[in-house]
């Protein structure tokens, strides 16, 4: 019997759950806020910001004019799809063995890859740096793949491995009695099942490598600097520059916030594919 | 050969000729890459260093980061020889440490016409190792008091000629204390951190006359100085100061006296052209400065910083490096500022030339009182009991970073109320001492 929910609380509900979005959302509404303001206004009380002060585009212009945003953003997107694709490219073959063909040690072996995402990442910081210098890989797009590649790979595989366990394995073997050969039975039977699974895995890593700040950040200078390091230039001890690093801030959040907002229902059915059973 | 041969051969010579010198241009214009903080002073030198390209044929990429990621970023690739930077923006603390430990390269060849002798002797001082320079400051900083003249006025407290002592400051304090009218009497760094609230509280503890160090490297925190000078500093801002201290930091005090909230403020002298500036400040016609306060000794009471630029040794294009450095920090290039940016942005506190000049003088009233306070700020000699080491506000020895981060962190619990002014700087001595004795000063 369905449960009845009286009207008093329904509306109690919904304006709860409205204070609390609109507190989660707040910080990047005031980014946003503050993006308009000339840096003089952005400094001031919020009720004056909100009320006594105009709006004005010029914090975008200026942070266009000092830094060439397209090269990072371009440095942002190649990073973040390279690494994502190439992570793809090593963990289906390696998801499929474990979810399909699994060993004495599978479970052991995927704990260990998920256990190196406990290592703080400046632990290893001057070996990885060393490696980069001399395979001459410093501050370049794709030094950064890699290495992103490598950090985000234990996610890929426990994503696509939760995923493949969910789909019976007699349908793969089916298709390996109707002659299939093992490249055919992936590509052709197990990825278009796990579709939904899959887009969810890469649009999370997309996610995390163009959020990733501690690697990008200290791999790379001019060159391949992506838009964490578009940021950062514009954080400074030693002066207020509040307006301009919220239009940087907003420049820089955009296209994923667009492509989360667009994606957000595959997003969502890709994480809690096989939730409830 | 008739004329019409003749002028193709010419013109033949003439464009192999301009081939060539296109050519050797090319092989000789280098790009460098500079990594740098985000302050006023940097952008304008980022706006202006494409004259030096057009001048030169170089190029110059810029890497600008804040300053803590800058310091992490920098020192791995200089400890590790990456060779990512030409050119690294670097302070007072690291430079005589980075020098002596020959991560650096010497500069002192930028040319005849550089003019050394025009930059201030304690600035050049800060920025050596065993007498060789290794970075060329674009700006350097002391400490000074910035105070509201308006209410100074209406309290009838008139300004010593002489510099006041920090008892005398917390009167003055406590009589323009007025939380009601949302102005309180004093603002400082609470803010933990080496650069933060220390760089306020270590000039208060020489004004006591404390010292980090004995001449054995012994760490004296616990000293009767220490102690009067902390429990000095959380008194007067518990008493006076604005609620949550503890949060604010050089940007957030800055930004509380440009907005009227405070009447007296004891901080960087290169924030004057920021309160003056009727774009950013509300306070800037009714805001004047004397000295930092003294209080045993004046000894070390105003801090002593510079930013300045160096080039590391894993550099490929030292020659390019060195001669953008002769630009970016000669007395042409404060002119040069002074007309296309106007003379209030000056870089400050560098060359001798800059005080001379009557248009920065007029531009900048506060200018001779930060010449003044720089040029007291004497890093060699900063406590009144003798040291073996050097600095104002910071000890420049490898290991201060973390100590320093360390007693910061226990001084601002101090102000919190977590614990007592005795627990915090016992905890802080025994730290101290592990750290020395860990790095071999002591047993």
């Amino acid at each position: 019997m369905a449960r009845t929910v009286t009207t008093s609380r329904r509306t109690v509900n919904t304006v709860f759950a409205g204070a609390l979005s609109l507190l989660m959302f707040f910080p990047v509404l005031w980014i946003v806020i503050l993006s308009f303001k000339t840096e003089g206004d952005a400094i001031k009380a919020p009720f004056e910001i909100l009320f006594n002060t105009g709006w004005t585009t010029e914090s975008y212009g200026a942070v266009q004019a000092r830094s060439n945003y397209f090269k990072h953003f371009s440095n942002s997107l190649i990073i973040s799809l390279g690494s994502t694709f190439l992570g793809l490219l090593i963990a289906i073959p390696a998801a499929w063995s474990m979810a399909f063909v699994p060993a004495k040690r599978t479970k052991d072996v995927l704990m260990w890859m998920l256990s190196t995402k406990m290592l703080p990442p400046v632990g290893v910081l001057v070996p990885i740096y060393l490696i980069f210098r001399d395979l001459g890989i410093l501050d370049t797009r794709s030094g950064l793949v890699f290495v992103l590649m490598m950090i985000n790979l234990p996610i890929i595989v426990w994503m696509l491995y939760t995923y493949f366990r969910e789909i019976p394995g007699e349908i793969l073997e089916a298709a390996r009695m109707d002659g299939a050969s093992l490249r055919e039975e992936v590509i052709h039977v197990l990825i278009p099942m796990a579709i939904p699974g899959m887009a969810s895995t890469v649009l999370l890593n997309i996610i995390l490598a163009w959020n990733e700040a501690f690697w990008t950040l200290n791999l790379t200078a001019a060159k391949a600097a992506p838009l964490t390091a578009f940021i950062a230039s514009y954080s400074s001890p030693e002066g207020l520059f509040y307006a301009k690093l919220s239009a940087a801030s907003i420049m820089a959040i955009a296209p994923i916030l667009i492509m989360g907002w667009f994606s957000q229902k595959q997003l969502v059915r890709g994480l809690t594919f096989g939730a409830v059973k | 050969m008739n004329a019409t041969s003749l002028l193709t051969l010419r013109r033949g010579l003439v464009g192999a000729s301009a081939l060539v010198s296109v050519g050797a241009t090319a092989a000789l214009a280098e790009e460098i890459t500079i990594a740098t903080v985000n302050n006023s002073d940097m952008i304008i030198m980022q706006e202006l260093s494409s004259q030096w390209e057009e001048q030169t044929g170089h190029s110059v990429e810029w890497v600008v980061l804040e300053e803590n990621v800058l310091r992490q970023r920098v020192t791995t690739d200089i400890a590790t020889g990456g060779g990512s930077f030409d050119i690294i923006t670097i302070g007072a603390y690291e430079a005589p440490i980075w020098g002596a430990q020959d991560w650096l390269v010497a500069l002192d060849d930028l040319g005849d016409d550089y003019d050394y002798e025009d930059i201030f002797e304690p600035v050049r001082n800060g920025l050596s190792a065993n007498g060789t320079l290794y970075a060329v400051p674009f700006y350097a900083e002391s400490s000074f008091t910035f105070y509201r003249t308006d209410l100074f006025e209406m309290g009838g407290v008139e300004v010593p000629e002489e510099q006041m002592t920090y008892d005398e400051f917390a009167k003055i304090v406590a009589m323009l204390h007025d939380p009601d009218n949302g102005v309180y009497g004093t603002c400082q760094r609470g803010k933990a951190g080496w650069g933060e609230n220390m760089a306020f509280v270590g000039p208060l503890v020489n004004a006591f006359g404390g010292r980090w160090f004995d001449m054995d490297w012994n760490p004296t925190i616990e000293s009767p100085e220490w102690q009067a000078a902390i429990n000095y500093y959380v008194d007067l801002m518990n008493n006076y100061g604005p609620p949550g201290a503890t949060a604010n930091g050089h940007n957030e005090n800055r930004a509380l006296f440009a907005d009227g909230k405070c009447a007296t403020w004891v901080d960087a002298t290169s924030a004057a052209g920021y309160i003056f500036n009727p774009d950013e400040s509300s306070v800037h016609d009714m805001t004047g400065f004397f000295q930092a306060p003294k209080q045993v000794t004046d000894k070390g009471t105003g801090w002593f910083w510079a930013w300045a630029l160096a080039v590391p040794n894993s550099s490929q294009k030292v020659d390019t490096a060195k001669e953008f450095l002769a630009w970016s920090t000669s007395k042409e290039y404060v002119e040069l500022v002074g007309e296309s940016k106007g003379w209030v942005a000056a870089p400050p506190g560098t060359r001798r030339s800059t005080y001379e000049n009557s248009s920065y003088i007029d531009a900048a009233p506060f200018a001779v009182t930060v010449l003044n306070s720089i040029l007291a700020a004497n890093p060699a000699d900063a406590t009144k009991d003798p040291v073996p080491y050097t600095g104002v506000q910071f000890v420049a020895i490898p290991e201060f970073q973390g100590i320093g981060n360390y007693v910061g962190q226990q001084i601002s619990a101090a102000l919190a109320g977590q614990q007592t002014v005795d627990q915090a700087l016992e905890n802080s001595q025994r730290f101290a001492v592990r750290e020395m004795t860990k790095a071999g000063y002591i047993n």
